[in-house]
């Protein structure tokens, strides 16, 4: 019974990607335009011209820019975010600006950063940081904010305060809010880096796959650009691993409060 | 929650900072603060004022690009085709999302086939297609209309399936028992729970498009508001990229509180927005 289960669960799981890459291998068999790839081609392509040194010499320096950029923005977006969401002033001070500057689509700010800091990885660190670091400090913000205020009360009853009422009240409390930040930041994350690269760069990813496109060599782009869906997902998948173990309690809590309605 | 009662009047004086008065004033404030440092670390040359020319100047270049002679008229240009870009892509996408998301929420086996799927398909960055959209469309709107329509697609996707999937069962077999056809169901039973989540949906891929349209503009020079930023940035004018940097944020802006703005309304009947008015 259960081995039927599992079969018709991974039967669901492949059953429509097989047929979109059978139906792209049949559609593209007798196809002669070199600009239409064929998923034989792309493969081969991935194996023979992307994996081995070029994928050491392209794809490391744009995780390791991705990696920074990210990391930072999250550590400053949770500090800075703790902060200005425990005060009410400077919640008040900063929320028009915040509001105005997250408007700002951080793509727009690559020009500029490039006049001031240069082509080198500082400014595509500087950009992946700036755009990541708005969704999360806004969420930490409204996570800090909107904690349970009976709780609050609680914790400042008992004499929780300073360093240990954050550790073990203001953080947790707003954890989910703190990771739905993340999680919005982490697409942002991956097309900040592609567009920096595609942009004006010396070396990465993007910059390789418009190489391919300018030398017309389509099969390694359309290979680099599934590279680049890869990440996406295997950071996508990452971040669910952690925010699942981060956030057992909440989601276990959540399971609870929905089945005592 | 709304409590019947107001909160008792307390004797003792209120801080300012709780007053309703001083949202605004220190959110001004903040403002002030901010182009203050800005205009001191180019004046005292804490940054090259090359690269980082005061706010007072750049401020006078946006008024300059907005009704000066010199920059008006490729100003105006660039942002009809940038809009351009942003309201095609929006509406195919919403059009196609919202087909897609019903066909896939309505039917639990349509969406146990297609999840695999789009779960692999929804994390692939937009902007790695640009490549290939130049190659297919060539540098022309319809590359920036393609790549705006996948970043958006998936935004709307999802939200209609979780809408569809959100209706209360209960109301559902009620309507059906008291002899709603198909068409008065969708109309009074899946509508109103799926658009709460339709718009949500609407108003992240409205900024989302903006984002996109002016990343593609900047990568590839596609005509637009990115185009114009990349083109001064390349001559050296410093001036004119930050005033359209700060324009491309007010843009932003004005579509954020526009599509709230309709959302607000739309959804007058909603318990999430009547609460909010009631507070």
């Amino acid at each position: 019974m259960s081995g039927r289960i599992v079969a018709r669960r991974v039967f669901m799981a492949l059953a429509l990607p097989i047929i979109i890459v059978v139906l792209w291998w049949v559609g593209t068999l007798n196809d002669t335009n070199p600009f239409v790839p064929k998923p034989v081609n792309v493969v081969s392509d991935l194996v023979t011209v992307w994996a081995g040194p070029l994928l050491v010499e392209q794809v490391v320096p744009s995780l390791y820019r991705l990696g920074v950029g990210l990391g930072g923005a999250i550590i400053v977006g949770v500090l800075l975010g703790v902060l200005v969401g425990l005060s009410r002033v400077a919640r008040k001070l900063t929320g028009p600006l915040f509001e105005f500057v997250r408007a700002v689509p951080p793509p727009v700010l690559l020009p500029v950063l490039l006049l001031v800091i240069g082509i080198d990885d500082r400014s595509k660190i500087f950009l992946i940081f700036l755009g990541c670091l708005w969704p999360v400090l806004l969420n930490t913000i409204d996570g800090v904010r909107s904690v349970d205020q009976v709780l609050g009360d609680t914790t400042r009853t008992y004499g929780l305060r300073g360093w240990s009422r954050l550790r073990y009240f203001v953080l947790p409390a707003s954890m989910p809010r703190i990771m739905t930040g993340i999680r919005l930041a982490l697409p942002i994350a991956i097309i900040l880096m592609v567009v920096s690269e595609l942009y004006a760069a010396l070396d990465g990813l993007g910059y390789q796959i418009m190489l391919f496109k300018q030398t017309f060599q389509t099969g390694p782009m359309w290979a680099g650009i599934f590279i680049i869906g890869f990440i996406g997902i295997l950071l996508a998948f990452i971040f669910r691993v952690i925010e699942r173990r981060v956030l057992a309690w909440y989601y276990g809590q959540r399971e609870v409060e929905s089945s005592e309605r | 929650m709304p409590t019947s009662t107001a909160p008792a009047e307390r004797t003792t004086r209120i801080p300012f900072s709780q007053t309703r008065v001083s949202t605004p004033v220190l959110g001004v404030i903040g403002i002030l603060a901010f182009i203050a440092i800005w205009e001191l670390a180019s004046r005292l040359e804490l940054v090259n004022p090359l690269y980082l020319p005061p706010f007072s100047e750049v401020a006078a270049t946006v008024v300059q690009v907005l009704i000066g002679d010199q920059y008006r008229v490729q100003f105006w240009t660039a942002l009809g085709n940038t809009m351009l870009g942003w309201s095609v892509g929006l509406v195919i996408s919403l059009v196609l999302g919202i087909v897609a998301g019903l066909i896939i929420g309505s039917n639990r086996w349509v969406r146990e086939f297609t999840h695999s799927t789009v779960e692999f398909l929804r994390p692939i960055p937009s902007v790695g297609l640009i490549p290939i959209a130049i190659v297919i469309f060539g540098v022309r709107p319809t590359a920036t209309i393609a790549i705006v329509v996948w970043a958006c697609f998936w935004v709307v996707l999802i939200h209609v399936v979780y809408g569809v999937t959100d209706v209360d069962p209960v109301a559902e077999s009620t309507a059906r028992s008291y002899g709603f056809g198909p068409f008065a169901r969708a109309r009074y039973v899946v509508w109103p729970t799926l658009l709460p989540y339709l718009m949500t949906g609407l108003r992240l891929s409205g900024t989302i498009a903006l984002v996109v349209a002016i990343t593609i503009e900047i990568v590839v020079q596609a005509p637009g508001i990115g185009q114009m930023i990349a083109q001064y940035q390349s001559a050296g004018n410093a001036k004119v990229v930050y005033a359209l940097a700060l324009l491309a944020g007010v843009v932003g802006l004005l579509i954020n509180l526009a599509l709230r703005r309709l959302e607000n309304s739309v959804l007058s009947w909603h318990p999430s927005v009547r609460g909010e008015v009631v507070l």
